[in-house]
């Protein structure tokens, strides 16, 4: 028998053993990234016109530099889907706004230096921003619109970064967490406010290393990158495919390892069934969906009742699951992202027109109500874009779903170029569009719905201040439940009542790719967490 | 003789005007417009504001006849403009495409000729035997296959036989590197295109080569050469192939410069980063310089050849050479 | 396009002792069967193809354009014998429709533009001199222009839709009809008894008519089935392009587009057949234009 102070040590020896046995069981879990590798992955698009994130709207822009760029706020890089929290990047930590709301300092962190050796301070990060919400003349900010509740922005010192808005709002911080707001250098936007379209400069995770015209883009791991560890791959190479048959085959052959923006389900089915577990799948609802516009300016679309018709015949709960099998849309939903708590739920979907569930008294009233409006029998031309994903599906389908209460639809299909001409002149019946938009930014996405005055991208052809007071309440709104009864409300103003766009079902993203590729987290918005900084690979 | 060239010289002026004017006209009367596709190609919003900037920027809101003066005036001196969509210079998104395209053209072409003239000359000798009919179905298969069709499926099937035999799929690769960087992966990735494109080309060649070596076999002197006695192969090689081989190559150049048009739907099969898929992007994205510009170096390209194939055929023609 | 040699036809002169046989046109169309066999499988191609596309409303057995979400992408089976595409659509029936498109736009394009392109052709070397030289221009510009251009503005700018296929499709053809023409209709220019019936004050009208345009028939029929062909890819190309005719009219070319490459390794069938019509088609309608070159040009023929 051992002595008591001999068992003790014992017993404590065992237990520190079995914690520490179990402590790194459990850390295994959680596994450790390894460093090394060069990730190769394909874009989905042509080369952009410029490499000025400020001035495009392309997603190919950010899959290209992204990398190379810090930006001031961001979603959470390991949980991208969290559409409520944002998380600091160059900032040291989230501000509480003061001044009833109205006023954000930021604290930006020390040590960012960008690749041409200078130092990042606020000054820089407070001239990217003025240059993104007060563009100087000559100088294009595509999304100026988005900050118009920004009075002044400017570096209080060395390192502080201050935002005075007009009036306190909601979508003021998922503006700032917009993936193109990469930060520039304040000396170089001072020289000249356009070298950034031809020229890369960043202090982000990846130096850029070289561009080959309409091909590819390259770069390597940034030596002195602030966030400690990372980035994990010593490097990237991005490679320009607008071909999806060759993105997939490239895909399966190893050539690249994934792409960032969504394949279809055929193309994923595809890879399964030849890779197996040799590929991971995630997937996630993406913040966009198509919408069909009906031309209030033209007969018949001005009558209201013509209009509900229409909407009331298509069968969204029955036509979701089929479509999602070969197009990459799934959710049925309103006008609000459906993984946000603005959007409406099921039951309160389903009084409005267009989402009734039972789908033959839908489609009674749309029979009856285009007798009542004198419209039987119509036949009309559908305005749709040249693109398979999913627009032509939709359309497709949306025109079967309209012969089945009598209406003769057929589908004018137009390059994308005569299809913003076409909607910008007013020159059609009804157009297939989308509303797409990065940061699920539910208040600010939904501005699509308002008529031409407030917003200038809706080309329904109406006018409507009833409208816009409901929007503008809901905008100046800052508790959160007031807030959503007003979203309700516009809702059932824009579908239900004036039936003035018909949203149709929200896309869903299926990102494929190896397994080996780890530390990427799918998010809905393909413009989020590109900077490649947690990526690696096991191998 | 003399006259003869100044003549053909002179000719081809009025239709490289033509051809500018043509797609100067074209291009403009296509509905649409480039700041508001580059604005809006990402599906998010814009402002009225920033297209009429980008409008003043790119110069397109000038009077037409202005913009048409600059366009003529930069063809004499060479000086084509920047791209409306990149900025950057005409002549250098050219360049970056230029290789690969030409690679393919040259290898397709090397392709048909290995193809065409020994399989026409035969079937023109063996007429009307099976080696006849085996070959002229090919030739006709040929001419008949769509080759982005053909693209398709022989992509397909490299991957799937490869996946059978080695365990992995084997597709060529995506990047393009010059030949003499790396000439077996710029092979790789040029040589099934190339097949691809010259199947065709070696087609139509083949078919001629078989056409008018026949009519050459029937003619007087190869008659009067056999009756000398002369060996059959010294007959093909010395007296009928050379004279056979005129039209053959007048074809073969036509075809070469509508070969540079065929490939922008080999491109698109393949993914290359080359002068037809830029072709199709330009025209897309309503960008006048670089249409205008890939359209008058087509049109170049067309109607050089076609001058030095008929300069050929004239000084090989001693009918004309001699006036 | 294929180039054809010119064709050099010499009017050759009728002796007391050569023997007209007249046949009738039956006859000849059997002498021609058992003469050219190859020709013969052609035309029975052309045929099927021809009375598919005609009577495809009975052929078909289902709708082409209607969606089935139950029956997408399935395999060649007794219900679907081609099998279906990815909207559920019954290939078999697409293809015999489409046969209906191709045709349409294959014969129109040929006909129009060969139609344009022989009156060109012959005013062309008729007229010779100053017009001559500035239709050859013209026609070279045209011959030139890439096909993609010319077809993407003209639907850019009238729509897509057959009509316009067809247009954009005719105006490459114009150019190389006329050139093969105006090459066989010069030599009939040069002869003496041309410039005779001009002396006896015969029309412009009536000389060309009467002996130019025969002379350049055999050529241009000739060119005529080869045209129809290159129509028929030429339409397959634009679609594939997506300059063509649009969803959901169907023709053969747009099946291969989109839909055809998503689906090449799960559902091969899709992207197979299709591009098999094509080239059945294109093969019936050369290996008839060649029959028929052997058959009208002598020099050709086996001695």
């Amino acid at each position: 028998m051992l002595a008591p102070t001999v068992r003790r040590s014992v017993c404590a020896t065992l237990l520190g053993a079995a914690f520490a046995i179990g402590a790194a069981l459990h850390g295994n879990a959680e596994e450790t990234p390894k460093r090394g590798g060069i990730l190769t992955y394909m874009i989905p698009a042509d080369a952009p016109p410029s490499f000025d994130a400020h001035r495009e709207n392309t997603y190919a822009v950010v899959h290209m530099i992204a990398p190379f760029y810090s930006v001031l706020i961001r979603l959470n890089p390991s949980n991208p889907s969290d559409t409520t929290h944002f998380f600091c990047d160059l900032c040291t930590e989230m501000p509480t706004p003061t001044d009833d709301g109205k006023i954000y300092a930021f604290k930006i962190r020390q040590g960012v230096t960008f690749q041409d050796g200078s130092p990042l301070t606020a000054a820089d990060v407070a001239a990217t921003w003025h240059a993104i919400i007060f563009p100087p003349q000559g100088v294009s900010s595509a999304r100026e619109t988005w900050y118009t509740m920004v009075d002044k922005v400017e570096a209080q010192d060395a390192t502080t970064v201050v935002f005075k808005l007009k009036f306190a709002t909601s979508v003021f911080l998922p503006a700032l967490a917009d993936p193109y707001a990469m930060i520039y250098e304040k000396r170089i936007l001072d020289k000249d406010p356009h070298w950034y379209e031809k020229n890369v400069m960043g202090s982000g995770p990846f130096w850029f290393t070289s561009y080959d015209l309409g091909q590819s883009i390259k770069g390597t791991r940034n030596p002195n990158y602030y966030h400690k560890g990372q980035p994990y791959l010593d490097g990237f190479v991005g490679i320009l495919s607008p071909k999806q048959a060759v993105r997939v085959d490239a895909i399966r052959a190893d050539r690249a390892q994934m792409e960032f923006r969504g394949l279809p389900p055929a193309a994923v089915d595809q890879l399964k069934q030849q890779l197996g577990d040799k590929i991971t799948v995630q997937t996630s609802d993406w913040n966009c969906g198509n919408l069909i516009t009906p031309n209030t300016r033209r007969k018949p679309f001005d009558d209201v009742r013509v209009r509900r018709a229409l909407l009331l015949a298509i069968d969204q709960w029955h036509g979701a699951p089929a479509l999602s099998k070969i197009a990459d849309v799934k959710t049925v939903g309103g006008i609000v992202f459906p993984g946000s708590p603005l959007a409406a739920t099921k039951a309160e979907l389903e009084k409005l027109a267009g989402f009734w569930p039972d789908i033959e008294k839908s489609r009674a009233e749309a029979r009856r109500l285009l007798k009542e409006a004198g419209a039987e029998g119509l036949s009309f031309e559908m305005l749709n874009r040249n693109v398979d994903q999913p627009y032509l599906y939709v359309g497709t389908w949306i025109i079967d779903e309209w012969s089945k209460i009598g209406v003769h639809a057929t589908q004018k299909i137009v390059p994308t170029g005569p299809w913003y001409e076409a909607m910008r002149d007013g020159d059609f019946g009804v157009v297939v569009e989308a509303n797409c938009n990065g940061v699920v930014n539910p208040v600010m996405d939904t501005q699509k719905y308002l008529p031409r005055a407030a917003f200038t991208e809706n080309y329904g052809g109406y006018e409507d201040q009833t409208e816009i007071d409901i929007y503008n309440k809901m905008l100046h709104e800052t508790d959160f439940a007031r807030q959503r009864a007003l979203m309700r409300q516009y809702e059932t103003y824009v579908i239900d009542t004036k039936a003035y766009g018909w949203p149709m079902l929200w896309w869903n993203r299926i990102v494929p790719a190896w397994a080996y590729v780890k530390g990427w987290k799918i998010s809905p918005s393909h413009y989020v967490n590109q900077d490649l900084a947690n990526v690696w690979l096991d191998k | 003789m003399f006259r003869y060239i100044m003549t053909r010289v002179l000719a081809v002026i009025p239709t490289l005007i033509g051809a500018a004017t043509l797609v100067f006209i074209l291009m403009r009367l296509i509905p649409g417009d480039i700041c508001v596709v580059r604005l809006g190609s990402g599906g998010g919003s814009f402002s009225e504001h920033s297209v009429q900037m980008c409008h003043a920027e790119l110069g397109i809101d000038r009077p037409m006849i202005v913009q048409f003066a600059e366009f003529i005036w930069g063809l004499f001196t060479l000086n084509l403009g920047n791209s409306m969509w990149s900025g950057k210079p005409v002549v250098l998104e050219i360049a970056a495409r230029l290789p690969i395209s030409l690679e393919i053209a040259l290898l397709a072409a090397i392709v048909a000729i290995v193809i065409a003239i020994p399989l026409g000359t035969i079937s023109a000798l063996k007429q009307n035997t099976w080696l006849d009919l085996v070959v002229r179905t090919f030739a006709i298969a040929g001419i008949a296959t769509p080759s982005f069709w053909l693209g398709i499926l022989s992509i397909i099937m490299v991957l799937d036989v490869t996946q059978a035999i080695t365990g992995t799929p084997w597709m060529p690769p995506i990047d393009y590197v010059p030949l003499w960087k790396d000439p077996i992966r710029n092979l790789s990735m040029t040589l099934l295109p190339a097949i691809t494109v010259g199947y065709r080309y070696a087609a139509v060649s083949m078919r001629m080569t078989r056409s008018t070596m026949l009519e050459v076999m029937r003619e007087d002197y190869i008659r009067t050469a056999r009756a000398k006695g002369l060996l059959a192969k010294i007959i093909i090689n010395r007296h009928a192939l050379k004279n056979a081989l005129l039209p053959v190559v007048t074809l073969l150049g036509i075809e070469f410069a509508f070969l540079i048009g065929g490939l922008v739907v080999t491109e698109q099969v393949f993914n290359l980063n080359g002068i037809g898929r830029l072709f199709v992007l330009a025209v897309q994205n309503q960008d006048y310089t670089l249409t205008q510009a890939l359209v008058m170096l087509v049109v170049a390209i067309f109607v050089l050849t076609n001058l030095v194939v008929d300069l050929l055929y004239a000084w090989l023609d001693p009918r004309i050479r001699f006036a | 396009m294929s180039a054809s040699a010119p064709f050099q036809f010499a009017p050759q002169p009728v002796t007391e002792d050569a023997v007209v046989i007249k046949r009738s046109a039956l006859a000849t169309t059997l002498y021609f069967c058992r003469r050219q066999p190859v020709g013969t499988l052609g035309m029975a191609i052309v045929l099927i193809i021809g009375i598919a596309g005609l009577g495809a409303e009975w052929f078909a057995p289902y709708n082409p354009t209607s969606n089935d979400f139950t029956a997408m992408t399935e395999a060649p089976s007794w219900t679907h014998l081609l099998g279906t595409d990815q909207l559920g659509r019954d290939i078999f029936s697409r293809i015999v429709f489409g046969a209906r498109t191709a045709l349409i736009v294959g014969f129109s394009s040929a006909i129009v533009g060969g139609f344009v392109g022989l009156v060109l052709g012959v005013a062309s070397a008729y007229f010779g001199g100053r017009s001559d030289m500035i239709l050859q221009r013209f026609m070279d510009i045209l011959m030139a222009f890439p096909l993609i251009i010319m077809a993407l503005a003209i639907v850019s700018i009238f729509g897509t839709g057959v009509h316009n296929v067809i247009v954009a499709i005719t105006i490459p053809l114009i150019p190389r009809c006329a050139r093969v023409v105006r090459s066989s209709a010069l030599p009939i220019r040069e002869v003496p008894y041309v410039d005779a019936a001009r002396a006896c004050g015969f029309g412009h009208t009536r000389i060309i008519l009467r002996h130019m345009v025969p002379n350049v028939m055999a050529p241009f029929l000739i060119m005529l089935t080869a045209f129809v062909g290159q129509a028929i890819l030429a339409e397959a190309s634009l679609s594939y392009l997506g300059l063509g005719v649009q969803e959901p009219v169907p023709a053969w070319g747009l099946m291969l587009q989109g839909g055809a490459e998503e689906y090449a390794t799960t559902a091969p069938w899709i992207a197979v057949f299709p591009g098999l019509a094509i080239m059945l088609t294109v093969f019936g309608f050369n290996l008839f234009g060649d029959a028929l070159r052997d058959a009208l040009d002598p020099k050709l023929r086996e001695r």
